[in-house]
């Protein structure tokens, strides 16, 4: 079983640490498999040592201990130039004193390649981004997006099985930016290529990746698809990181199979489904997502648990209604509803009553 | 425009004093400080005139800039034989009338007194000197010393590098002399084109081993540092390093050439009264005795001659060291102004074009 | 809204053409940065183009015969070249010698006129001694005094000396001169000296910054990737030299290299090379090379280090992921982009190179000297002339590098740090 997944991998982190000072560790143990064809991101905050896995990837560090192979072969002494990786760097690293086209030949031309065969390639990976008519521009010419596509053009004109992108959108404004994130996700299926992905943006992450590895203090803290990210952290750090949510302490004061009863510091108990919490009367912190609480008792489950809540505020955000709430003697307790036709418009000061269902709230650490 | 144009590349490093103070420009080093010490302290001493020695490489070169500037900021300089008389020509210094220069101490007056040519229409003889050669006597001694000028183009018997200085001035009959020119003909070969190719030809067979110099202060210290095993040189300032500082340099007399060294007072001079009484002063027969006090260069006046005259130390006697002693004599080169003053330009030009060639 | 927009363009709201408006509110603005800019202004045209204008001039410009002797330049100019003097002639040159005895400028005008004729300075101090006694004819009392005065080719010389402005300093400058027909040929070759120096200053000028080339970029390169720290330090040691005087640093030099010097010393300690075959590094162009290399390199590390220090290191990283050698790499990505940095280096050190006077003059010896040297004679033998033509043409040539410079690489990528 170990053998197959082993030789299904594509790229595989094994036992990976690293170290810059000899005295701390940056990577702690990095176990990742990454198969062909997947788009992984790395998600995390600055200094948890997704940028630092990328470069070990990359070549530009070596491994501290452990190692990485690249489909099927040991890699951490191969230079970086032999690697044949792809990479998308954060500020594009588009060579200023080159035009768009000997930006893109400049990879076939260190791999040996004839004239014609070279612009044949340019021009296709030209086209592929949309930006065939500007082979004769100098980086300095362009508009930010547009040297973004360069550079992802340049990354894959050599036909790389493997291409790396660090933080590769985090220079443009938003609208742009969601837009990048859609023709990358676009290329990368289109051409079947393994993308690892690095980010500190967690829509980005969710919207793009097969698998998100979320990364901190240099561990990877879960590694999931985004769906199971959002909807089931595995543990309080994830939960905080991926998403809007809200957060309650309290302790356990019932665990049975998938079911746990949680008292809130002010006495009332609520239904969460324990993740990673063990026994009874250990703390926990019990995480729900904003747009998961219900106001209406149609809308909960049987029996469910419910909070008193006063409306504080009430947002009016275009496409949802965001409402913040006093909870259990908490502030900022968020709700979100649809702006549906006919839904119920809550006012400051309103009383209501709150709930969810089990599954929606998870005990984790706290 | 000559203003700006000489002011801003005008060579002069020096502080100049502030009024009423006499500055008298020199060539510094022990020359510069004989001159301190035998005209300057004294003279103040004397007048209660503030005087102020400055420094330059050759100081005719700053007079003309000064003058043409009209920016004259030196009240006597110490030029060469050749500058005073060419200065003179072109209208930048002051007149200076023999018959105003005091009598001899023994009564004799000036125009007497002083040797024939030591005084010019605008300037004073203070000292005569001369170009000589020395070498450093632990490299070569006894039987094996140099003795001649030819000697000094003699690599193969005298090994070592030569000290030259840098220029045509007393170079190129210096070649002639050390070529077998005898000293009566020198300036008659110089003045025709095979003589000057002659004189070169000879500074050729010993031009990879030269050090050019140029500053006065240089060909001792060249000695002294073994950069050089003989050097031409001003004969006061190797006598004053073998004097004062013991070193064991010797002077070859042969092949010497000599020539006045003249106090003159630039036109324009800011204080030129008291700058006339200095150079009075400096060249009375008790200044040129006071100097020659200091360094070894011979007074131009007769008075100044008659008694023996013993350096500072109170025990060297001066008369065999200087360049109009009999013995010093025998072989020796009256340098010719007038030539100089017409082929300083074209010899010059010459002369670098000989050092840029290989 | 249209109607509006229209209207907008064309005046203000007091019906006042918005062009002109424009321009009336910008010229306060104007005026206050013109005032702000005139001592700059000022001092750059007293301190640059004034004195440079002025050693143009000089260049071409010199007086000392014309001035002092008129009436014989009066002659020569109604005169066509090739015209024996008359007895006119002579008149005319008696009655200047007298004006030039009393004035005392003989010596001025024979000067102007040696320069162009070597030898002739003393004809006229000479000529200038007898001038009172000078009677018709003229022309025999004159050849009395030296039968020079017959010899055409100082007619022909007083002749080029009659003008106020004249090539002839750019002549010798070429060396050329004057032949007694008014032709023009290249000195004899014995005296040929500036064009040999001319060229020889450039190529050396080249080779001392193709050195400090070779030295300042690795030196640059470590300042630029070094941590901050250790950089200051390294920037520290480059700059020391900046904080000694040019003198002392040569002086400290001569004391290194000499024959009985640190370096030969220490070199015939170790036993690497015999006492008798000293190495000689110094009074030669070995001693002016190194020096000036020593003097000139921060000029070098300077530009460099100022374009190495923003060259983010992705560029290298990507030119490394895209399959490059770090041979490659250096050769494609990274010195390309140095190359402002570099361009500047190159011109600072170069310009500056040329124009070094004080260490050729003091470590170079024989073959160290430069054409700069020969400015700086010419200098200190007031000839003012000769010393600008000299560097009008040392001007000409460093310009003329700096046009191609910007054709081939462009000024505008001149990065001085």
């Amino acid at each position: 079983m170990a053998a197959a997944a082993q030789s299904d991998a594509f790229v595989a982190f094994e036992h990976v640490q690293k170290s810059y000072d000899g005295v701390s560790l940056v990577v702690k143990d990095l176990n990742l498999t990454i198969s062909k064809g997947e788009f992984l991101t790395m998600l995390g905050p600055s200094g948890s040592g997704k940028t630092t896995c990328l470069m070990m990837l990359a070549g530009f560090e070596t491994a501290t201990h452990g190692e990485i192979t690249l489909d099927g072969r040991p890699i951490n002494q191969v230079p970086p130039h032999k690697r044949g990786i792809g990479m998308v760097f954060q500020n594009y690293a588009l060579f200023p004193h080159m035009t768009v086209g000997e930006n893109l030949s400049f990879p076939l031309e260190v791999r040996g390649m004839g004239k014609s065969q070279r612009d044949e390639k340019i021009k296709r990976a030209l086209d592929m981004v949309q930006m065939g008519a500007f082979a004769n521009r100098r980086p300095a010419q362009l508009s930010g997006g547009q040297q973004q596509r360069i550079a992802l053009a340049r990354a894959l004109v050599f036909d790389p099985q493997l291409v790396l992108m660090d933080e590769p959108l985090g220079a443009l404004d938003k609208q742009l930016r969601e837009h990048m994130q859609f023709e990358i996700k676009h290329l990368h299926e289109s051409l079947g290529i393994t993308v690892v992905y690095v980010t500190h943006d967690q829509g980005e992450a969710l919207t793009m990746s097969d698998r998100i590895a979320v990364f901190n203090d240099g561990r990877i803290q879960q590694l999931a698809p985004p769906a199971d990210l959002y909807e089931r952290p595995d543990n309080s750090f994830v939960a905080g990181f991926i998403g809007e949510n809200n957060k309650l302490l309290g302790t356990i004061e019932d665990l049975s199979g998938d079911r746990a009863l949680v008292r809130l510091p002010t006495g009332e108990l609520i239904d969460a489904t324990p993740v990673n919490v063990r026994e009874k009367g250990q703390k926990t912190l019990v995480s729900i997502r904003p747009e998961r609480v219900e106001f209406k008792p149609s809308m909960m489950p049987e029996g469910a648990h419910t909070l008193d809540a006063v409306v504080t505020e009430v947002i009016y955000m275009g496409d949802i209604l965001r409402a913040v709430l006093r909870v259990a003697g908490q502030d900022g307790f968020v709700m979100k509803m649809r702006n549906t036709q006919g839904q119920t418009r809550l006012a400051p000061g309103e009383a209501i009553k709150v709930g969810w269902h089990p599954q929606d709230a998870r005990a984790l650490d706290p | 425009m000559k203003k700006i144009l000489i002011l801003s590349t005008a060579l002069c490093g020096m502080a100049y004093a502030a009024n009423a103070e006499v500055v008298v420009l020199s060539w510094g080093g022990s020359y510069g400080g004989a001159q301190t010490e035998a005209h300057l302290k004294p003279f103040t001493a004397k007048t209660g005139i503030p005087t102020t020695m400055t420094d330059s490489d050759n100081p005719a070169t700053p007079i003309k800039a000064q003058v043409e500037a009209g920016n004259v900021t030196v009240d006597v300089a110490s030029v060469e034989y050749a500058d005073a008389i060419r200065l003179c020509d072109e209208g930048l210094l002051e007149p200076i009338d023999i018959n105003s220069l005091p009598a001899g101490a023994d009564g004799t007056p000036a125009a007497e007194d002083f040797l024939a040519g030591a005084v010019t229409d605008c300037g004073v003889s203070t000292d005569i000197w001369a170009n000589i050669f020395a070498y450093d006597s632990t490299k070569f001694s006894g039987d094996a010393a140099p003795k001649t000028v030819a000697d000094f183009f003699d690599l193969e018997k005298f090994p070592g590098k030569r000290g030259l200085k840098k220029g045509a001035k007393a170079v190129l009959e210096f070649a002639l002399l050390g070529d077998g020119v005898p000293a009566s003909e020198v300036y008659a070969t110089l003045s025709t084109p095979e003589g000057v190719d002659r004189a070169f030809a000879k500074l050729d067979t010993i031009k990879k081993d030269v050090v050019w110099w140029e500053a006065g202060a240089q060909p001792p210290q060249l000695l002294a540092d073994g950069e050089v095993a003989m050097t031409t040189a001003y004969n006061g300032r190797i006598f004053n390093a073998v004097i004062t500082e013991g070193k064991p340099f010797s002077i070859i007399w042969d092949g010497q050439i000599y020539e006045n060294e003249m106090y003159v007072i630039p036109k324009g001079a800011p204080h030129m009264e008291d700058a006339l009484e200095f150079v009075k002063y400096a060249t009375s027969t008790e200044g040129l005795r006071a100097q020659a006090q200091y360094i070894s260069y011979g007074p131009a006046r007769k008075s100044a001659l008659k008694d023996e005259l013993l350096f500072n130390d109170g025990k060297t006697v001066m008369g065999p060291h200087l360049p109009t002693a009999p013995e010093n004599m025998t072989n020796a080169l009256e340098s010719n102004f007038e030539f100089w003053v017409d082929k300083d330009a074209e010899l010059n030009e010459r002369f670098n074009a000989w050092l840029a060639s290989n | 809204m249209t109607d509006l927009a229209a209207n907008a363009l064309l005046t203000t709201a007091d019906g006042r053409p918005l062009k002109s408006a424009l321009a009336a509110a910008q010229v306060r603005a104007k005026r206050r940065a013109f005032l702000l800019v005139l001592p700059l202004l000022l001092f750059v045209l007293l301190t640059f183009v004034v004195p440079i204008g002025q050693m143009l001039h000089r260049s071409v410009y010199h007086d000392g015969f014309s001035a002092n002797a008129p009436a014989v330049s009066a002659w020569l100019a109604a005169h066509p070249a090739g015209t024996a003097p008359d007895e006119a002639a002579y008149a005319a040159l008696a009655e200047d010698f007298k004006a030039m005895k009393a004035a005392k400028t003989a010596g001025e005008a024979g000067t102007r006129v040696n320069y162009t004729l070597p030898e002739s300075r003393s004809l006229f101090t000479k000529t200038a001694r007898v001038a009172d006694d000078l009677a018709p004819p003229y022309r025999e009392a004159l050849l009395a005094v030296d039968a020079k005065w017959g010899d055409p080719l100082v007619w022909e010389a007083m002749r080029s000396a009659s003008s106020a402005y004249t090539s002839d300093f750019y002549l010798s400058g070429l060396d050329m001169e004057r032949t007694a027909d008014g032709g023009i040929e290249r000195v004899p070759p014995k005296e040929r000296i500036y064009v040999y120096l001319y060229l020889k200053t450039f190529a050396l000028s080249a080779l001392i910054t193709f050195i400090c080339l070779l030295l300042a970029f690795p030196v640059a390169h470590l300042l630029a990737t070094l941590p901050m720290a250790k950089a200051n330090l390294l920037m520290i040691l480059v700059l020391l030299p900046f904080w000694t005087s040019l003198l002392v640093r040569t002086t400290s030099w001569m004391v290194l290299l000499q024959g009985q010097g640190v370096v030969n010393n220490t070199l015939v300690a170790l036993g690497l090379i015999k006492d008798e075959s000293r190495l000689s590094m110094m009074y030669n162009q070995t001693g002016t090379i190194i020096v000036m290399v020593h003097i000139l390199l921060p000029f070098m590390i300077l530009p460099l280090y100022s374009v190495m220090r923003v060259i983010p290191p992705s560029y290298a990283r990507a030119a490394r992921s895209l399959g490059a050698t770090s041979w490659t790499t250096f050769r494609r990505i990274y010195l390309p982009q140095t190359l402002p940095g570099i361009g500047a280096g190159a011109l600072l050190v170069f310009i500056l190179a040329v124009g070094y006077y004080i260490t050729p003059a003091l470590v170079g010896g024989a073959d160290g000297q430069l054409f700069s040297n020969l400015i700086q004679f010419h200098m200190t033998k007031s000839n003012w002339s000769m010393a600008a033509a000299l560097s009008a043409m040392l001007l000409l040539g460093v310009l003329l590098l700096y046009w191609l410079y910007d054709r081939l690489v462009g000024i505008d990528k001149l990065k001085l740090g």
